[in-house]
């Protein structure tokens, strides 16, 4: 006999929201440095971006330690660098910390690329995180590294443009890039997808589809659209950039919001086989 | 070289809870904390139903993934195969609650007694280290050291036994060295078909489930 028999899946409840902030903040701060780094941007603007990259990084990590049982014990977070992606991330935060802090005093470029380095390594590290979480379907499947990555990008792109359009008319390399990490969390998304269908169970499936389907209506066509418009139009350039931003950003958080707190279902229990029981 | 596990003879368990109440009260447990359960699971479709009742909890793996994603070092697993916690390290981040396959782990933040004040057993069982940690069966594992430091066997001496196999009123529950050829539960494996949970997940889990006798050869 090969059907299984176990009781349905239900929703982990050891994460809630607080993680799930670990992830969105995070993976927004680490992209806006990684972006930074290459932008050409230098003096105070520089500085207060990359202040506001951390910050998000701060926030997401602050977040996750209201979480945790013992906070005080929280550097026990170090002690298992040999196999715990938690570990390596704390790791890598540190250095983030140490080369973004040291850039901003400085406003060194050369810094900044070093913690842009540090920040891929960190978002990098969250994929890792959910991937090795085993008890979790939606989690474990290798492709989730990749969506979360590349949504980290996006974001962060999305929080740069967003944030020159205020200011400015934002530069097309910045506008190049962006648009690139859109369309590359669009296919990290359907690789994912696919990937996750085989595990995942039904409600798992349902509210990521839902969650999916805003992430490339809304965040990534509706953004590209606005972009191409932008680009036809000047008039309006700054507000389409300022939108298409917003968007990406948006919807990149709605979907890791969903991934921890509304599809992160374990997968029950199941009996190859029945007992047998009696004569036969 | 020792490896503890234990084996649960599906064709056995009446789902009486006794192992499940017998381990609340040697461990202490508070309520809502269930480190050896029983599942009740219905299949089928009428008329053809079966009930099946399913021990579980931790399965002590092989390849624990609770110990490769701890950032703290809080999960071990001694050479002898049980997965252990120390819950002085453990920050209670709930990872290893995630990684968990078999919903095994468990963290309580504030302390929480049956009838709100704690009952005499209780009180003398509450261990504040254990709040806002992660906890989860220990295959009693102070049991079975004190046991073998007095010279006895775990799985046949009841003092070296877990409390859930003690308690076992239709000897579900079996425990024992599974690398000794001549213990109760190698023996059990060599006479019968068992499965694990979730083999296909690479844990290798070390609690077993009898489901039929072998197939005599042909």
């Amino acid at each position: 006999m090969n059907d299984n028999f176990g009781p349905n899946p239900w929703h982990q409840t050891n994460w809630d929201f607080r993680a799930a902030f670990n992830f969105i903040f995070g993976g927004a701060g680490a992209g806006l440095l990684v972006v930074l780094a290459f932008s050409g941007l230098s003096g105070d603007v520089l500085r207060v971006e990359l202040l506001l990259g951390m910050a998000l990084i701060g926030a997401g990590l602050l977040s996750v330690w209201f979480e945790i049982g013992r906070p005080l014990r929280a550097l026990n977070v170090g002690f298992n660098p040999f196999t715990s992606w938690m570990t390596r991330e704390s790791f890598v935060a540190g250095l983030v910390f140490a080369s973004g802090l040291a850039a901003a005093w400085l406003a060194s470029r050369s810094l900044a690329q070093a913690a842009a380095l540090a920040a891929l390594l960190f978002v990098y590290c969250q994929g890792r995180i959910l991937q090795a979480s085993k008890g979790i379907p939606a989690w474990r499947v290798p492709a989730l590294i990749w969506l979360i990555f590349t949504t980290g990008l996006a974001e962060g792109a999305g929080v740069f443009v967003a944030l020159a359009a205020l200011f400015d008319t934002p530069a097309r390399g910045a506008l190049g890039y962006f648009s690139l990490a859109l369309i590359a969390r669009a296919f990290a998304w359907s690789t994912y997808r696919s990937g996750v269908a085989k595990s995942a169970v039904r409600a798992a499936l349902a509210v990521l589809d839902r969650s999916g389907k805003m992430l490339i209506q809304f965040g990534t066509i509706a953004p590209l659209a606005l972009l191409l418009a932008g680009w036809f139009v000047p008039d309006i350039a700054r507000v389409a950039v300022l939108l298409a931003g917003v968007a990406a950003l948006a919807t990149g958080w709605q979907f890791k919001f969903v991934l921890i707190v509304r599809a992160a279902y374990n997968q029950g229990f199941a009996l190859p086989h029945l007992p047998v029981r009696g004569t036969r | 070289m020792t490896r503890w596990a234990m084996v649960a003879d599906l064709r056995r368990c009446v789902g009486c809870q006794t192992c499940t109440a017998s381990c609340k009260q040697a461990n202490a447990t508070p309520p809502d904390v269930q480190w050896r359960r029983v599942l009740d699971m219905e299949v089928g479709e009428y008329p053809a139903v079966k009930r099946v009742f399913v021990p579980v909890g931790c399965m002590h793996c092989d390849d624990p993934p609770c110990m490769h994603v701890c950032p703290s070092t809080a999960t071990k697993k001694r050479p002898d195969g049980i997965v252990t916690i120390d819950y002085d390290l453990c920050i209670g981040c709930s990872y290893c609650a995630v990684a968990c396959p078999y919903q095994a782990r468990y963290k309580t933040d504030r302390a929480s007694f049956a009838y709100g004040k704690p009952t005499a057993a209780e009180e003398q069982g509450f261990d504040p280290k254990r709040l806002a940690v992660a906890t989860k069966c220990t295959f009693c594992v102070d049991r079975i050291d004190a046991g073998l430091a007095k010279g006895l066997k775990p799985g046949v001496d009841p003092e070296a036994t877990p409390a859930c196999v003690n308690s076992c009123i239709t000897q579900t529950l079996s425990f024992g060295d599974i690398e000794d050829p001549h213990s109760n539960v190698s023996g059990l494996l060599a006479e019968n078909q068992y499965f694990r949970m979730h083999e296909e997940l690479g844990t290798g889990p070390r609690f077993y489930y009898v489901w039929d006798k072998k197939e005599a050869e042909a």
